[in-house]
């Protein structure tokens, strides 16, 4: 790892404490450009909490989050969004009674030019942008075989698909960090196989870095580069998925001593 | 035939509206001097629009935005009060003597303009606070404001808890300012109609572009919409802003067809048609997040009312069930109870009535619905 590269993420002894319960702290982790790294650890540990930290949901009360080396403390989601963060839910967050097309246009949102009167007015400005954009998340779509469902009310989707639309949703956004929050969760074998599959053509498509919080271990240790583990807030190992297979502390964690 | 189906739709919408407004020129032409026309029919079609407008507004911020509202009639009293004492100003001024020509023209679109823009900074200003909170303490709030907008015009000296005909505005809106009367609101219908065809429009175009999107995202997930990069503290602000925008011209338009003002008539809890309960009853009845079904909605609930003051019918009711038409407000209620026991969505729900997909894929859009409930249903067996 050559570490004169800017990371795309960088947290500086990020921490947090819910009135005198200190949640996260010490939270220091990089990530460069095309990379996939995993974020485990028992359930409570606090990794949604980062997550939501890295985000701009919760503001850190201690430490700070570069991203591209710019800091992002302070700032709203939307503006962390903006600044090339995107993420998905742990339980599955869509916009439910707009169609699977509308889901992703949503999240061109922050990208279009055209203003009130353009809307008002029907100027050939925005419907070309209309028609530009709906090609374009046609085509994102695609990427998740979708592109036949558009049309369809998203909570009509079964689960395995909304999941998919959750993460098309998020590349919609034309981000440079992903931060998929147990994106397996509820899925069957064949499912989860069939996300690896998009997971990797994502990272090959568009090179971008991708944070991953998940709890099926096969799928962690067969797409992650490196894993980071935490438990009650505190790293407790960083390093290979080898060597945290074998990490004494995070058999200890895991399974209790 | 034409391939475009955006262009297809506009221009069916088109000559459906023009040949509805060429049939009505005749009617208007044959009966409008007739007592029937000018007495109920006339003053019927300006309080349908205003309703429409108000209804369709009120759904930006409840059905499309999500956010439950109870002050709407608030924004309506400032602009009708807005209207009433700017033309009553001009009148004075020497602007315009009788009401007619391009001057009282000029004076009346001028009034329903600066009635919304009012009625849109105040939005603004309630908004900016108010959308801080969610839920039952939005709607707490909002029907805080409503209820302080009313009193703060109670108070003003030039405005007169009278009404402007006793208030210290010292003249009488029907002889000197807007208020129309039977005949001349015959003569100037064309201005309700145009008012509440570009108003419903602006509206449609609004929610139909990237606005719409954002506050449609707002509505059914905050967090989600927020993560997907929009500043929805914008977005609400703005809506909430844009519908008291039309609140307002709406309440410029009862101000044009009423020859007092009253602010009890705004109050939350008058008896009459106008309270930002019953507009609320209107929305929910035409389907939060169907503007066509506002529009709809507001029509039946004024025939509602109507019947229920001045229905020849009413008289043959058992004595038990007159005394309870005597309170319109709780008819409203068994209405607004009955929608939300077996239709919980509205009439249209979030649908939107086109003429374009009702003559040409009803078959296509039903055939859609059932291939999707089968797949949702066989989803569902296989987890």
């Amino acid at each position: 790892m050559s570490d004169e590269r800017t990371p795309i993420l960088e947290t500086r002894k990020l921490g947090i404490t819910f009135g005198g319960l200190v949640a996260v702290s010490d939270f220091n982790i990089k990530i460069f450009k095309g990379e996939l790294v995993g974020l485990i650890g028992p359930n409570g540990a606090g990794k949604t909490t980062v997550f939501n930290m890295l985000t701009g949901v919760y503001k850190p009360t201690e430490g700070s989050v570069l991203l591209d080396g710019q800091v992002l403390n302070g700032k709203k989601t939307h503006q962390f969004v903006a600044a090339g963060v995107a993420r998905t839910f742990q339980n599955i967050r869509l916009f439910k009674q707009m169609t699977v097309l509308e889901n992703v246009l949503v999240a061109f949102t922050k990208d279009i030019h055209y203003g009130m009167l353009d809307s008002l007015f029907r100027t050939p400005r925005y419907w070309k942008t209309e028609k530009e954009l709906k090609t374009k998340a046609l085509d994102l779509l695609s990427i998740f075989h979708l592109e036949d469902k558009a049309d369809y009310i998203a909570a009509n989707l079964p689960y395995g698909q909304q999941r998919k639309l959750e993460i098309a949703r998020a590349l919609a956004t034309d981000m440079k960090l992903l931060l998929l929050d147990e994106p397996a969760a509820g899925m069957n074998p064949t499912e989860t196989a069939e996300l690896l599959d998009c997971i990797n053509a994502i990272r090959n498509r568009f090179g971008i870095a991708i944070l991953l919080i998940e709890h099926d271990m096969s799928l962690v240790m067969n797409v992650c580069e490196r894993i980071q583990v935490i438990d009650y807030g505190v790293t407790i190992a960083k390093g290979l998925p080898e060597e945290i297979a074998k990490n004494p502390k995070v058999i200890a964690a895991y399974l209790g001593q | 035939m034409i391939k475009n189906r955006t262009l297809q739709g506009y221009i069916l919408n088109t000559l459906v509206i023009a040949v509805l407004l060429i049939v009505f020129s005749f009617v208007k032409e044959a009966f409008g001097k007739a007592g029937d026309f000018k007495l109920i029919i006339a003053p019927s079609i300006w309080q349908c629009c205003y309703l429409i407008i108000l209804a369709a507004s009120l759904n930006m911020t409840l059905g499309f935005l999500g956010q439950l509202s109870l002050g709407h009639c608030g924004f309506m009293a400032i602009g009708a009060y807005a209207a009433a004492l700017i033309s009553l100003a001009a009148e004075r001024a020497g602007v315009f003597s009788d009401k007619s020509g391009p001057a009282f023209i000029l004076v009346l679109v001028g009034c329903i303009l600066i009635a919304g823009v009012l009625a849109a900074i105040v939005g603004l200003l309630v908004g900016i606070p108010a959308l801080r909170l969610k839920g039952d303490y939005l709607a707490i709030i909002t029907l805080g404001f409503g209820m302080i907008i009313v009193n703060i015009i109670n108070n003003l000296p030039f405005a007169g808890q009278e009404g402007l005909a006793l208030g210290s505005a010292s003249a009488s809106l029907y002889k000197n300012g807007l208020g129309f009367g039977t005949a001349l609101k015959v003569t100037y219908i064309w201005v309700a109609l145009a008012v509440t065809m570009i108003s419903v429009a602006m509206m449609f175009m609004y929610v139909r572009s990237k606005y719409g999107r954002a506050i449609r995202a707002i509505r059914d997930d905050e967090i989600a919409a927020s993560a997907s990069g929009i500043n929805t503290a914008f977005y609400k602000v703005f809506t909430f802003a844009y519908s008291a925008f039309f609140a307002g011209v709406a309440g410029a338009l009862y101000a044009c067809s009423n020859a007092t003002l009253s602010t009890a008539s705004f109050a939350f809890a008058n008896g009459g048609i106008l309270n930002s309960t019953f507009v609320v009853v209107m929305v929910v009845l035409g389907g939060m997040g169907s503007l066509t079904g506002s529009i709809v909605a507001a029509i039946i609930m004024f025939i509602v009312n109507y019947q229920i003051k001045n229905g020849v019918w009413v008289k043959l009711l058992p004595l038990w069930l007159q005394n309870i038409f005597a309170f319109p407000m709780l008819v409203y209620a068994v209405i607004l109870i009955i929608v939300i026991m077996f239709r919980p969505k509205g009439i249209f729900g979030i649908y939107e009535l086109s003429l374009r997909n009702f003559f040409s894929d009803m078959k296509r859009q039903r055939q859609n619905r059932l291939a999707q409930k089968q797949e949702s249903k066989e989803a569902l067996n296989n987890e």
